[in-house]
């Protein structure tokens, strides 16, 4: 089966039921995309399908063939992508397990909607969890960029906060 | 300081086990990035146990605490940095491995600044004085005339000499005797009470960290094992036949409990063990297991609440702490309240479920694993296989998550059981049902109070009983009761300035594996406590606020002993770290101030607070919530700490709002209602933690400014946070929550 991730054609020899995740992680080592849940409650293994976040956990190696898929490691290949700088300047992590899903969505939120609201930050956001509860943190990163991209919607958000 | 201690690096790498040959990180593996080794070894000239320097003047610094989301492995090694005037930028943090000589490496209790910050700093002066001799030795002057600073070593007439040039005679130097070092004053220091960012920040925001599930060995296998629902049950039969068909699937392997307590042994199960985790799985749902009933295994924990509530309110239990006569003072008080409470059994959720690498050779293990635990993982597994400890490595790695239940190393026994078994190396993943059915659960608890008011609202009585499974069950059947450990966490160690006061603890046999879970039975004891407090201040008629003030009392250091309750203290001596009544009162006073309380609400809107002094830390938090047709929302939570002196001013307030956020959750939705011996929930489905669009909009905490010794952080903002929440509730609507979770009174 071939399938494009990160940019690269990657011919994977597997059976078409296997979930992308363990594919990623068992077979092609690409380990940045986390186990949380297995049943898409967590976000922890969120990836793009053609830009669109979803949970590697619920896409099969066949349902991912179709497009092109992106992981943490190919989000900017160096850690330059503008929210993974906003993530280290607020210190957002904490056991950081979760932080890949959680960059994987936010900068699909952000590709299509560069300047979002609270609400729109929060339901994005909605479908990965932290335990560790750097929630009031990636929020402020978020606003940070959005505030960067557009200094209307997104910098009012951030004054309200402040 | 027995961890003092003179080791040639020949020996220390003899000692600890330098056997990373054949690890495969390939693309996880850090690139170009100086500051965090997590399965890296030292390879500079050791100057003691916890520093070595290399000749291109690399400092690297041993982590030997678990990283689990505290900053712990940033934290310690920015105290030895700033103590040897190393520049951070050039130091590497190094993750120890499972060694007995570190001293505890458990990391739990909230302790590790508390108990190393001291040890940590004398690491750090013992290697600046070494380099300072090593100096001095190459310029033949006297040491006094040689000054480290920034990464080198200064003589007073011009000249100086980096550490990389100074580090092969350093370490040929005699280690200095305790009793010469020099630390520095505080005001000279650069990085200790500074925000230095965790050195796993940029891995951390580029998929690059090694957690315990992203070790890959050559050859090694995945194993997901079947185990048995409830406490204590075997295997009756099993047929593998189906999953030994599936794809990838290679054995199918029993692996039978070792008789007695549960303790950290693994719990009976079948593994399926196969070449990748889909094939596992997959081959674990095609298992079929029946298995043999148990004493446990009608265990139904609402019958067993209600047994534990009908024996705290039934009559007098065994009296752990009392003074003054509190059936005489119920007798003529003016009122009487009383209320029991009642709080579920909890699962830990770690956001990464346990996980343990082994590879088994003839006569070594071993291990890779998100451990709290290294050098009980390490006796665990030395136990398990009969071998030496010595001939056992635990390497460890990042924790996604521990919050206690990676403190218990029966995931790696398995895994090293399988790795034996099968001999080749195994990782055995604990599924996300697996991690919320099979936890080692945080107690429940019943508890009851009394309390005497006079005609002007002083209290002259306080009685206070309580039934819960103790720890002690998991590791000894016949404990049946709290001892003073459990009982110093909030509920006999209560700081009233009550004439009357009576403790009362009852029986309350475990049927679950009982486990801590941050901040331990701080948790039920706090929402007992912190509830009743407040239903007093109403019956009083006084703002709760100030009624916690009243009932606190004058400033005083608090001896227990005067009313017969051996008080833990957490493991320390009172005299060192005394419980002193006016830090609690003060982060009641900065809290209050600092918020709007007594503000006039709309209807259905309410503010409540409640306070703790829990691992030697106080701290207050309030909570603004509205209840509106059936649905409560929490609009606010602020927090106080005092923890001391802080060495990262940037994690205190992260794990302040880690904490509450912990707290939240478990007030909203946590509780694991068992029947029939079993868990009833699996997933985060069913067992829900707070979403981003379900937390306060505002969350806010305050470090309270300190030179005294440092204390816990992790763990004290958890237990305020749930009776905060439901007094507010109280306020708001003039109903009395007295059962967790708050989701099964409200939407949520």
């Amino acid at each position: 089966m071939k399938l494009m991730i990160n940019g690269k054609a990657t011919e994977l020899d597997t059976e078409p039921d296997m979930p992308l995740l363990w594919a990623l992680r068992d077979l092609l080592g690409l380990r940045g995309t986390k186990y949380g849940c297995g049943k898409g409650l967590c976000g922890a293994c969120t990836v793009h399908l053609d830009g669109q976040p979803r949970r590697s956990c619920q896409l099969t190696v066949a349902d991912a063939a179709s497009g092109e898929v992106t992981t943490i490691e190919g989000l900017s290949g160096n850690g330059s992508h503008p929210l993974q700088q906003a993530w280290r300047e607020f210190n957002v992590p904490q056991c950081g397990y979760c932080q890949s899903g959680q960059l994987m969505s936010a900068s699909a939120l952000l590709a299509s909607n560069p300047a979002p609201s609270d609400a729109e930050i929060n339901s994005a956001m909605a479908g990965n969890l932290c335990r560790c509860g750097t929630y009031p943190r990636i929020r402020a990163a978020i606003r940070s960029v959005a505030a960067d991209a557009d200094s209307g919607a997104g910098a009012r958000a951030a004054e309200d906060d402040a | 300081m027995s961890t003092l201690t003179r080791v040639s690096r020949r020996r220390f790498l003899q000692l600890t086990g330098l056997t990373a040959s054949g690890l495969v990180l390939g693309t996880v593996m850090p690139r170009n990035l100086a500051l965090a080794g997590i399965l890296d070894e030292a390879g500079g000239e050791q100057l003691n146990l916890f520093v070595s320097v290399a000749v291109d003047g690399s400092v690297e610094i041993i982590a030997h605490r678990s990283e689990m989301g505290t900053g712990i492995r940033t934290s310690l090694p920015q105290v030895v940095a700033d103590e040897m005037e190393a520049d951070w930028h050039r130091v590497k943090v190094i993750q120890a491995h499972a060694d007995a000589r570190y001293g505890s490496q458990n990391t739990d209790g909230s302790r590790s600044v508390r108990d190393f910050y001291h040890i940590m700093r004398q690491m750090g002066a013992a290697a600046r004085a070494l380099l300072e001799q090593a100096a001095a030795i190459s310029w033949q002057v006297p040491v006094a005339e040689c000054t480290a600073r920034n990464h080198a070593v200064y003589h007073r007439e011009g000249g100086s000499l980096g550490f990389g040039e100074l580090a092969a005679r350093a370490a040929q130097l005699p280690v200095p005797e305790l009793d010469t070092l020099r630390l520095k004053e505080s005001a000279d220091f650069r990085y200790i009470g500074r925000s230095v960012p965790i050195v796993d920040l940029l891995d951390m925001t580029t998929g690059n960290t090694i957690y315990g599930i992203d070790v890959h060995l050559p050859g090694m296998l995945y194993a997901s094992i079947e185990r048995t629902p409830w406490l204590q049950g075997r295997i009756a039969s099993y047929d593998s036949s189906a999953a030994l068909k599936v794809k990838g699937v290679l054995d199918v392997v029993e692996l039978v409990a070792v008789e007695g307590a549960p303790g950290f042994n693994p719990i009976e199960g079948v593994a399926v063990i196969a070449t990748n985790n889909h094939s596992a799985l997959k081959g674990r749902a095609a298992l079929k297991v029946n298995w043999r009933s148990s004493d446990h295994s009608s265990h139904d924990s609402g019958a067993y609440l209600d047994e534990l509530a009908a024996r705290v309110e039934g009559g007098p239990g065994e009296v752990r702490r009392q003074r003054g006569d509190v059936d005489a003072a119920l007798e003529r008080a003016a009122s009487v309240v009383e209320a029991t409470y009642r709080t579920p059994y909890l699962a830990h959720a770690s956001m990464e479920p346990p996980v343990a690498t082994a590879r088994v050779t003839d006569d070594r293990c071993e291990i890779w694993a998100c451990t709290q635990t290294p050098q009980a993982t390490q006796r665990a597994v030395a136990e398990t296989l009969e071998l030496d400890v010595a001939a056992v490595t635990v390497h460890v790695t990042l924790l996604g998550g521990g919050f206690g239940r990676k403190s218990k190393p029966d995931f790696s026994v398995e895994a090293a059981r399988l790795a034996s078994h099968v001999g080749k190396p195994v990782q055995v993943v604990w599924s996300r049902e697996d991690d919320i059915r099979h936890d080692y659960f945080h107690a429940c608890s019943a508890q009851h109070f009394k309390g005497a008011l006079d005609d002007l609202g002083n209290v002259t009585a306080w009685l206070a009983r309580e039934a819960s499974p103790p720890i002690g069950s998991t590791f000894n059947t016949s404990v049946r009761s709290n001892g003073s450990g459990g009982l110093s966490q909030g509920f006999a160690n209560v700081p009233f300035a009550v004439p009357n006061l009576r403790v009362e603890s009852h029986e309350a046999p475990g049927h679950v594996r009982i486990g801590w879970l941050r901040s331990v039975y701080n948790i039920p004891y706090a929402f007992g406590v912190g509830s009743f407090v407040d239903e007093l201040a109403h019956a009083a008629g006084v703002d709760p606020a100030e009624f916690w003030l009243q009932l606190i009392g004058e400033d005083r250091l608090l001896d227990f002993s005067a009313d017969g309750f051996e008080y833990s203290n957490y493991g320390r001596d009172i005299a060192e770290y005394p419980f002193a009544t006016a830090r609690t009162k003060n982060v009641i006073r900065e809290l209050v101030g600092s918020i709007p309380w007594g503000e006039q609400l709309p209807p259905g809107q309410g503010w409540g607070l409640s306070v703790v002094n829990s691992f030697l830390s106080d701290v207050a938090v309030a909570s603004k919530v509205e209840v509106r047709d059936g649905r409560l929302r929490v609009l606010e939570l602020h927090g106080v700490i005092d923890a001391g002196r802080v060495v990262n001013p940037d994690r205190v307030p992260a794990q302040k709002e880690g904490g509450m956020h912990f707290g939240l959750s478990r007030a909203r939705n946590g509780e694991i209602p068992c029947a029939g011996g079993e868990a009833a929930q699996s997933n985060f489905h069913d067992y829900p933690i707070a979403r981003m669009d379900q937390i306060p909009a505002v969350i806010r905490s305050h470090i309270v400014a300190s030179d005294a010794a440092p204390t816990g952080v992790g763990e004290p903002p958890t237990p305020p946070t749930a009776p905060a929440i439901a007094n507010a509730v109280f306020a708001a609507t003039g109903r009395r929550i007295r059962e967790l979770p708050l989701g099964k009174h409200f939407s949520v």
